[in-house]
């Protein structure tokens, strides 16, 4: 590297250079993000994995929940949710989704880049609604060809064994489409508490307790606990969506979702007020 | 032009940075010097707006640094070579921050070819030496062709020869017009690179002077006095009021008299001088010197 090649720097009359500077826009930011989110390995190895799990483990369910229909009782038959069944690979499927959502954030953190992205972005509050808004639409899309392609691959296993489900059905479309829109919730909450916490582990273990070890505490609760745990419980409550058939002590699919979104966006507030104070 | 006022920094019940006052001139390459954990990093982050301070002000241009309309246009900055994510290509690195202030594609092939990593830029930064690393931190931080640059500590890990392509480029830069700021703990690479320097020990102002100044004032100079007649000549110097220590090879040192004072005292008293040399003491000691009081970590000196 001589110093002529350095020399060669001195901008002006560069058109690449000088000349072509402006304000930093939010819209840069966002392809800036979203040039970050598909130039790392982890995101397209935790949607393919969110992928597998969902529709997989959704139609091995539906296969065995099927050939189980012919000996059920009428309690089960009574309840039987075709809907539901097909799309339960995503109880799963939402773990990685959740998860990629808070290393989005995290991953920052622990590499050091966060530094470099706030000197590229002083304006915090752009990165982080980027960053989320990137994830959230992301995730929105999978999530969405994620809910059809199960419930399509579920349907077709099942029919022939028990009652299946189509699309015209009333609240099968509803729930079909909630199972994108309950994914990309829950993928802002990862990025929300990622934001929050800034370290994966605390985060991932924050989520797992949020997700499934305090709802299942519930279970073990009397009734008069249970009930109301179960029917608010954020998670719990947004899940409703996914649902035909309502059992008791939930809440309506559009209200649960609804109370989920609230929790999320109130997360997702205390995450960005804290970003703008604490030190990087 | 980077102006600090009064600027501080507490972390918890450390003062990391206490009142600093000083400005980075445009067109001069300033040496941001102190022993490690005098509190540089921490300004630079002060400055980038990455840590807020717990007093004072600092400025890029009269605004904070989080007010900037195009911040990579303004200050390319490299804290830490390693501050990346190690799974992204070094140039989709560089691409994605080109992408956040609105750089076009054509820049970042530009900075790539300036710091010489044509042909390692498809490779995943996290494979990358330390020396390939700090190129890209350089890569990164003219990104914006920025009119003020700040580089904390650029040539550590590098070979030889990237040592002298950094100072090469740090001169340039500054010989270009732009502001250049360079922490270093090593007086030595100072030297040869700065113009100015900001001396700071346990983050207070120490010195905010010149190069040449900072020598001259901070070390006592001393001569080197070589006679066959030493013991006499000792007698006469010491009663003429000069401070004279023997060295090792018998050689006097002698502080408090300037050498042609030294050379008449000889002559009128008939003394034979096989050498008279003037001692500038080296940046090093000087600095040395400067900061003895301020060093966190003081070497025993005695194994135990």
């Amino acid at each position: 590297m001589s110093a002529a090649t350095v020399g060669d720097l001195s901008v002006p009359g560069r058109p690449s250079a000088r000349h072509s500077f402006r304000r930093a826009t939010f819209g840069d930011v966002v392809r800036s993000e979203w040039t970050k989110i598909w130039t790392v390995r982890s995101t397209p190895f935790a949607l393919l994995v969110a992928a597998v799990l969902g529709v997989g483990l959704g139609a091995a369910i539906s296969a065995a929940a099927s050939n189980h229909y012919a000996t059920a009782d009428l309690a089960e038959r009574i309840r039987w949710d075709p809907t539901a069944i097909s799309l339960s690979g995503l109880a799963i499927a939402q773990l990685a989704i959740v998860i990629l959502g808070i290393l989005v954030v995290t991953s920052e953190y622990s590499t050091g880049m966060i530094r470099t992205s706030l000197t590229a972005v002083p304006r915090r509050g752009r990165l982080l609604i980027a960053k989320a808004g990137i994830y959230t639409a992301v995730v929105l899309v999978v999530g969405e060809a994620l809910g059809f392609v199960s419930f399509l691959v579920g349907q077709a296993i099942i029919t022939g064994h028990a009652p299946d489900a189509t699309l015209g059905q009333p609240g099968v479309l509803r729930a079909v489409v909630g199972a994108g829109l309950y994914l990309a919730a829950l993928g802002l909450l990862g990025v929300a508490v990622g934001a929050l916490l800034r370290h994966s582990a605390a985060a991932i273990s924050t989520v797992v307790a949020l997700l499934f070890v305090l709802p299942g505490v519930a279970q073990a609760l009397p009734d008069s606990w249970r009930h109301p745990v179960v029917e608010y419980w954020p998670t719990q409550a947004g899940s409703q969506i996914l649902q035909v058939s309502r059992d008791a002590y939930t809440l309506a699919p559009w209200a649960g979702f609804g109370l989920m979104c609230l929790f999320v966006a109130i997360v997702f507030a205390v995450a960005f007020a804290l970003l703008q104070r604490r030190d990087a | 032009m980077i102006e600090a006022s009064g600027l501080t920094k507490r972390y918890g019940g450390t003062l990391a940075v206490d009142d600093l006052s000083f400005s980075v001139k445009p067109g001069l390459v300033t040496g941001f010097l102190g022993p490690n954990g005098a509190g540089k990093t921490t300004t630079l982050r002060l400055i980038l707006g990455l840590d807020a301070p717990s007093g004072g002000t600092v400025t890029i241009g009269r605004r904070s640094y989080r007010d900037l309309p195009a911040p990579m246009h303004e200050v390319g900055a490299l804290l830490d070579a390693k501050a990346l994510h190690g799974g992204r290509k070094a140039y989709n690195h560089l691409l994605c921050l080109a992408q956040s202030n609105g750089i076009p594609r054509a820049r970042v092939d530009e900075v790539i070819g300036v710091v010489g990593l044509e042909a390692v830029a498809r490779r995943r930064a996290g494979e990358f030496s330390l020396g390939m690393g700090q190129r890209l931190g350089i890569a990164a931080a003219l990104l914006g062709d920025p009119g003020i640059l700040m580089f904390d500590e650029p040539v550590n890990g590098l070979d030889p020869e990237g040592i002298v392509w950094v100072r090469t480029l740090i001169r340039s830069l500054a010989a270009e017009g732009r502001t250049v700021l360079v922490s270093s703990h090593l007086m030595s690479e100072m030297a040869l690179t700065a113009d100015h320097l900001i001396v700071i020990g346990k983050g207070r102002m120490i010195a905010d002077t010149s190069v040449d100044e900072f020598v001259r004032s901070s070390s006592q100079q001393s001569v080197r006095v070589l006679s066959p007649q030493a013991p006499q000549l000792r007698a006469h110097l010491g009663a003429a009021g000069a401070a004279v220590r023997v060295e090792d090879d018998g050689a006097l040192s002698v502080t408090g008299m300037e050498s042609a004072a030294i050379g008449q005292l000889a002559a009128a008293n008939g003394l034979v001088l096989y050498e008279l040399t003037p001692q500038r003491a080296s940046l090093e000691e000087a600095f040395m010197e400067l900061t003895r009081d301020s060093v966190e970590f003081h070497a025993s000196g005695a194994v135990r």
